[in-house]
């Protein structure tokens, strides 16, 4: 039985042993592909993707830990993880205007805004990784797909999937009726009204009753001509926690 | 005639276009081939592009897509970002001319032969000529060499996932046999590789040696902000406040979590809290956010009610954390709410003082 035992970790060692070998080598060879590449990841939005997407295939997370080899040596880390920085602040700075709701078109202007005239190029699919690396801090961020784009959603606010449907219904105009529910999901009226009383509740819609007809349920995150509009002071000081 | 969505490659000796979709579909032309480049600007409606300029087609020009054009020049469109990087590294090898010093790279797995024939329907007859501007459109570039170091490069991290999957099965069937050393050793590999540990998380925790460092560490960063604050943060403030001092070398997000959840087995003075809600704060070990809740139903009271907003003002607190304050009030009884599209509201619970 001992022997068994024995032979056991003996196995675990070699390998163990074996893969402390082949780490250096690695390490290695991505020293090497740093020395001629680097530049190309922090410059080429492109070939970030591009590198993301091996990593994904092959089943490593370039950007789980700082003390990871990719972070660094290639500096990828950082780059995300500062870019995680700047989301947050921005989504603070907004959120008492959209209760926490913003399109990746919009924060993806912020952001550029904020990062000034000589940064590095920074693009929608890199906010996109950056944000599902900042969901485990319990912070309620998440991404929700609607017509073609994304919201954002940065507050611990819960959105089923009866609000999410209603949020991408409410794209194509900004708004959304409780008869236009109704209609275009065939529900009652009880349920439409719990959702958009939520979405009230949560400051992420505003209601128009003056407008003709239905009440209007309106999505701040939605206003395209809020778009660029610059973050006040006043706002920028809430974005420092 | 328009080729829709491909991937753009420069090497010394070529610029290649290969359909994104079709990855048979592939057009090389030799850089000595080029005369001259120039840039058209984005316009309304209209992508930036670069018009390549090229040489009449030599006799002995091997089958290509089009025996010939009555346009002596292609263009390249840049739907999106891209053109001006571009331009400037073509204009470089056009330049520099290393074709001529510099021997054609052996391993090409882009193509096979050094002028193209497009295959299947994309095929024309031979004798055509063509009225319209071959027109590539470029979603992705790369400089080539990049593009195949990276390829060669992710082949050798395919290969340490195989073989930490092999250790990790070995060490599930094992059990008990794997000293705690070698767990610790191993966690550290799969952490520099950014490997997702399969096995010892639930038996041993994601933390590493590096990360009970860090915990160490985040102790003493964070006493006196803690106390500044009333002696409680969410972990996303202390992710901006900690990672905007460093400066470099930023923690990723998961290893702040993975740190914190250190503190209290290091017997820290600092721990890491959950609401209800899933929001993580860390608060100071003398902290008690019970013993707060108190004070918070003195302010409730004196005004009447307040909001998660109105609370948060009053106090100083971020309202995330003012609005988690009022919520565990209203658990331990002391608080009701009023839940209207007004907002939430909440007041003393006169059920409890008045009986």
């Amino acid at each position: 039985q001992a022997k068994y035992k024995e032979r056991g970790t003996v196995l675990a060692e070699d390998q163990l042993a074996q893969m402390s070998k082949q780490l250096d080598m690695f390490k290695t060879n991505l020293e090497e592909f740093a020395s001629k590449h680097k530049q190309e990841i922090r410059k080429n939005p492109q070939f970030r993707v591009q590198f993301q997407d091996m990593c994904a295939t092959i089943g490593v997370d370039p950007l789980a830990s700082g003390k990871g080899f990719w972070s660094e040596m290639l500096g990828v880390g950082d780059f995300y993880y500062e870019l995680g920085v700047q989301i947050i602040e921005v989504c603070l700075a907004l959120k008492h205007r959209n209760g926490g709701l913003i399109t990746l078109e919009e924060l993806h202007q912020q952001v550029l805004k904020g990062r000034g005239k000589f940064a590095q190029d920074v693009s929608q699919d890199d906010l996109l990784r950056a944000i599902k690396k900042l969901k485990v801090l319990g912070n309620g961020f998440g991404i929700i797909p609607v017509g073609g784009t994304y919201l954002i959603q940065s507050v611990p606010a819960e959105l089923n999937m009866d609000h999410t449907v209603v949020l991408q219904l409410a794209e194509k105009k900004g708004y959304v009726t409780v008869s236009e529910i109704k209609s275009s999901l065939k529900w009652e009226t009880e349920r439409a009204q719990q959702v958009l009383e939520h979405l009230l509740k949560e400051g992420m819609a505003w209601l128009d009753t003056q407008a003709a007809g239905d009440p209007q349920y309106w999505l701040p995150a939605l206003f395209t001509e809020l778009y660029s509009q610059e973050i006040t002071p006043e706002e920028a000081k809430e974005a420092i926690p | 005639v328009r080729f829709d969505s491909g991937v753009l490659l420069l090497s010394t000796h070529r610029l290649i276009w290969r359909d994104q979709k079709n990855h048979e579909c592939c057009i090389a032309i030799p850089l000595s081939q080029i005369v001259f480049i120039e840039e058209q600007a984005a316009g309304i409606g209209k992508s930036a592009k670069i018009v390549v300029h090229l040489h009449p087609a030599s006799s002995n020009k091997e089958p290509g897509p089009f025996q010939s054009s009555k346009y002596s020049y292609i263009k390249l469109s840049f739907k999106e970002h891209g053109q001006i990087e571009f331009y400037r590294r073509l204009s470089e090898e056009i330049t520099h001319r290393r074709w001529e010093n510099v021997p054609a790279a052996q391993t090409m797995q882009v193509n096979k032969s050094p002028q193209v024939p497009v295959r299947g329907q994309r095929q024309l007859a031979v004798s055509v000529i063509l009225n319209d501007v071959i027109t590539l459109n470029c979603n992705v570039c790369f400089l080539l060499q990049a593009f195949e170091d990276l390829s060669k490069l992710m082949d050798k991290a395919k290969e340490m996932v195989e073989l930490s999957k092999s250790i990790a099965n070995k060490i599930k069937e094992k059990q008990g046999d794997i000293t705690e050393d070698e767990t610790v050793r191993f966690k550290s590999y799969l952490l520099s590789m950014g490997i997702a540990n399969p096995v010892t998380r639930e038996t041993h925790g994601s933390g590493t040696h590096y990360h009970m460092q860090l915990a160490k560490q985040l102790a003493g960063i964070l006493q006196t902000p803690l106390e500044e604050r009333g002696g409680i943060m969410s972990l996303t403030e202390v992710y901006c406040l900690v990672n905007r001092a460093r400066g470099l070398e930023l923690l990723s997000p998961e290893d702040l979590v993975n740190a914190c959840k250190m503190l209290e087995s290091l017997k820290l003075p600092l721990r890491l809290r959950i609401f209800d809600s899933g929001v993580m704060v860390i608060e100071l070990q003398s902290h008690n956010e019970e013993e707060m809740v108190a004070s918070a139903l003195e302010t409730v009271s004196e005004k009447g009610s307040l909001t998660a907003d109105e609370f948060a003002k009053l106090v100083g607190m971020s309202v995330l954390l003012a609005k988690e304050r009022l919520l565990l009030a209203e658990k331990m009884g002391h608080l009701c709410r009023d839940d209207s599209v007004e907002g939430l509201r909440f007041y003393p619970n006169l059920f409890m003082t008045q009986s």
